[in-house]
């Protein structure tokens, strides 16, 4: 066995190669993304993704090879939730002021979002399991993947759905919103929170504080909301 | 920073325990979240009473670290997408389709929604 074989075997199969791989995908396509002035399609999360899906491709590396490294960022989608705190807490007045438009918002959102995958899924014959993992779309990871868990559906679907919609959401507000003549920063905030989760937050802070600050409360109560709507709704579907 | 990274673990912990020990639909991190929320409340009330490690801006500096960051975190789930290629594959135009019209409708009827309460309730326009 030649030496470069013997430390790409040690190498492939440590933790420390593929969490090494993540954050620097995720640092040169943060760099190309502020380059351009954080252009909608310049997402970091987008080009990190098929940048080390190529690389997986190329070194035949399975992918629960790459997560053994990768789960130490994977774990931090907790704390992350519970660090929304810190923005809310801070902006605590302005959020109370706007209290009665948020939770209108979202009711009709959580719904809508919802409602739109099971409706238009099942009407271009997309397979039950298949919708059960589209179905907490909306809601950030660690969440969406319980609820998955709970019906029976496929959690690693699941968070695949979900980091899609998420980079969707990202790429598509900032022109739909700016075409639909709304400034309104918590408005705009709140509606990629609650439609795209971590990262449509993470898009609104990069764009305004304050749509980030109502992007990461939309994403708090929409993961509560879902939570309780996907299993009625998903009752109602089968029937 | 030790202290606040354990803060932010206890919130967290405390909601898993909560959400299974109690049975609630609710996920644990979005429990940790409420939770977060009542530490920073009592520590603001009783600040004069608490040692300087609680008091200081480090929880509040630790939790804005991990949130400047939040995008990468969705990184690893992601990168999943090579193991399902062949579902991808097969339903590829249906899924994307399911995909952009119900993202696009989300958005809008959360955004619509906002504004017209906002309008009802007399609320004026932050777009500074």
């Amino acid at each position: 066995m030649s030496n470069d074989f013997a430390l790409w075997v040690f190498l492939s199969r440590s933790p420390l190669l593929w969490l090494t791989v993540t954050l620097a995908a995720y640092v040169a396509a943060d760099r190309v993304s502020q380059a351009t002035g954080r252009h909608p399609l310049a997402n970091p999360v987008l080009h990190s993704i098929w940048l080390i899906g190529a690389i997986l491709w190329a070194t035949s590396t399975p992918y629960g090879t790459y997560f053994e490294g990768a789960q130490f960022v994977h774990f931090l989608l907790g704390p992350a939730t519970v660090s929304l705190a810190f923005p809310l807490y801070e902006h605590r007045k302005t959020v109370l002021k706007t209290l009665l438009p948020m939770l209108a918002a979202l009711f009709v959102g959580s719904i809508v979002a919802l409602g739109s995958v099971l409706l238009v899924g099942s009407l271009l014959g997309l397979p039950q399991d298949l919708l059960v993992a589209m179905a907490p779309k909306s809601v950030t990871a660690a969440v969406a993947m319980g609820i998955a868990n709970t019906l029976g559906g496929d959690p690693a679907l699941t968070a695949v759905m979900v980091a899609l919609t998420g980079i969707l959401g990202a790429i598509i507000v900032t022109p739909l919103f700016n075409l639909l003549k709304v400034t309104d920063w918590r408005a705009r905030g709140f509606a990629v929170g609650l439609a795209s989760h971590g990262i449509g937050t993470a898009r609104a802070f990069q764009v305004h504080p304050l749509a980030g600050t109502f992007a990461g409360i939309a994403m708090g109560l929409n993961a509560l909301l879902t939570a309780i709507l996907v299993p009625l709704a998903l009752g109602l579907l089968a029937r | 920073m030790i202290a606040a990274l354990t803060t932010i673990l206890l919130c967290q912990l405390a909601g898993e325990v909560l959400a299974r020990g109690v049975g609630l639909p609710i996920p644990g991190p979005v429990l940790g979240l409420v939770l977060m929320l009542l530490v920073l409340g009592l520590r603001d009330r009783f600040r004069a009473r608490l040692p300087d490690m609680l008091t200081g801006p480090q929880l509040e500096t630790t939790g804005k670290t991990i949130l400047a960051h939040l995008s990468l975190l969705f990184v690893p789930a992601g990168v999943g997408v090579v193991q399902r290629l062949d579902v991808f594959g097969a339903y590829a135009t249906a899924l994307a389709i399911t995909l952009v019209v119900s993202t696009v409708a989300a958005l809008i009827a959360t955004l619509l929604t906002f504004k017209l309460v906002l309008r009802l309730t007399g609320d004026r326009e932050v777009s500074q």
